[in-house]
């Protein structure tokens, strides 16, 4: 089970309260995730990535284990711990103003 | 018992402001969508529940949302907006060629007749239409890909279709604006488009009189005389009336003929208003004071209206989609500013009064008159 933060403004729209779990088939990567995310909250789709692009959007960062993962391949193995569900994976919308 | 809905979209949030027919007393609902850049809001004229609004952030990109109960409660719909084929490009700031990019939505027109059909005008410039309210959305490419499109530039604000308008005799006309291409018809649906900028003239652009690139600030339509438009150009108050085959000049007496809303009275489609802004890097009105004009002659002899209207010290600006009209009988108008506030008048700009003081600021302000 992989656990994921969203920002305050994304957990309103998906009407969810704290973490978000979700059944992650196969590796556990940003795509297959967000892939499972946006399945379980189709809300969501266009809110993080483009959806036709599937291109993080820019203000859209992702962190987890202290690390900025934002700029990993969608592809790449996200953290032992976070895959084992030992820790959430945390969407978060940068500091931009606002 | 009549009543009016005000919807007020503004830079975080969306609120619903209502009244009884005399228009004296008001209800504040909201925010709705709190935190979100809410660029506007509008009713469908065939089912006065079947409200859409256009809901963005920079960080989380663009949402629609659909209420069917008058703005009570809302459900997000599609938001997936792509352009029709390869993009292509149109010009940057600096003349160089950028690919055309969809970045929000501006405005959203519902369809006259049906509730289902509603018109987006999106940055970077074209038009989508939903035939399913609002759950998927394609482009009426044929504007974008008029062969003036590789030369639209934006204007400062981004380049935006921000005005739709829709023929009420002929189905088959409507009329769009570009920030910076210009007015552009259709004749046949949405197929294919025109410019419709003769007699425009704009000192900023290497041609003054060109085809396409001149700022449109929004159009207004009178709907019993569809061949009329009234234009807020960037500069200049411009009247047509043979459906945007040529246009003349009617800022006559204004102080600043720069500004960004028009509208028309909703009983005299002779009778229109405007809200002079001093200039194009001077966002606020002139000598301080908040002053809607008014021409009761079509333009040229404008009047302006102060009763009410805070007349010192005032620096706020008031966006091309924050006024609208309702229908009841004096006509009421209704505009938004910078500043929060939204301001309305019940006898047609005689006099005026804050329907609300403190909002965040305001982008957009359309009524509905509720039999």
């Amino acid at each position: 089970m992989i656990r994921v933060v969203l920002p305050t403004h994304l957990r309103k729209l998906a009407q969810v309260g704290g973490e978000v779990q979700l059944e992650v088939p196969g590796r556990a990567t940003q795509r297959s995730v967000l892939d499972a995310l946006e399945a379980a909250y189709p809300v969501l789709r266009g809110t993080l990535r483009d959806q036709v692009t599937l291109q993080r959007r820019p203000f859209i960062r992702f962190f987890a284990s202290e690390q900025d993962l934002s700029n990993e391949l969608p592809d790449a193995q996200l953290p032992d711990a976070v895959a084992r569900g030992a820790e959430p994976l945390l969407v978060v919308g940068a500091m931009a103003g606002g | 018992m009549s009543g009016v809905r005000v919807l007020v979209g503004t830079r975080k949030g969306a609120f619903v402001l209502t009244s009884d027919g005399k228009r004296g007393g008001w209800e504040i609902a909201g925010p709705h969508f709190g935190g979100w850049e809410m660029y506007h809001l509008k009713a469908s004229p065939a089912d006065p529940n079947r409200l859409y609004a256009a809901q963005s952030t920079g960080w989380f990109g663009q949402l629609i949302q659909r209420s069917n109960d008058g703005g009570k409660t809302w459900e997000p719909v599609g938001n997936k907006f792509v352009y029709d084929g390869e993009p292509g490009t149109h010009l940057w700031y600096d003349g160089t060629p950028r690919p055309w990019e969809f970045k929000r939505v501006w405005h959203l027109e519902p369809s006259l007749a049906d509730p289902d059909t509603i018109y987006a005008g999106v940055e970077d410039a074209a038009l989508f239409r939903s035939t399913d309210a609002g759950q998927t959305w394609e482009e009426l490419s044929g504007l974008r890909r008029h062969e003036t499109g590789p030369n639209w530039a934006p204007g400062a604000g981004g380049m935006c279709l921000h005005t739709i308008i829709q023929d009420p005799v002929d189905a088959d006309r409507m009329f769009v604006a570009i920030s910076a291409a210009g007015a552009f018809r259709t004749d046949d649906a949405g197929k294919t488009w025109r410019p419709v900028n003769r007699g425009l003239r704009s000192e900023q652009i290497p041609n003054p009189t060109a085809e396409v690139g001149h700022c449109v600030h929004r159009l207004a339509m009178h709907p019993s005389r569809p061949k009329t438009l009234f234009m807020q150009k960037h500069w200049d108050v411009m009247r047509t009336d043979d459906g945007g085959e040529s246009w003349r000049e009617v800022s006559g007496n204004l102080p600043s003929d720069f500004g960004f809303p028009i509208d028309v009275h909703a009983h005299e489609p002779e009778t229109i208003y405007v809200v002079p802004i001093k200039s194009d890097s001077e966002h606020y009105p002139p000598d301080g004071k908040l002053r809607v004009y008014r021409s009761r002659t079509g333009g040229d002899e404008w009047e302006p209206l102060t009763k009410g209207l805070p007349q010192s010290d005032v620096y706020l600006n008031v966006l091309r989609d924050a006024m609208a009209v309702d229908s009841l009988d004096p006509c009421g108008i209704y505009f938004g500013t910078s500043g929060g506030q939204v301001y309305a008048s019940a006898d047609a700009g005689d006099s005026w009064a804050p329907i609300a003081r403190n909002l965040p600021a305001v982008l957009s302000v359309e009524v509905q008159t509720l039999k």
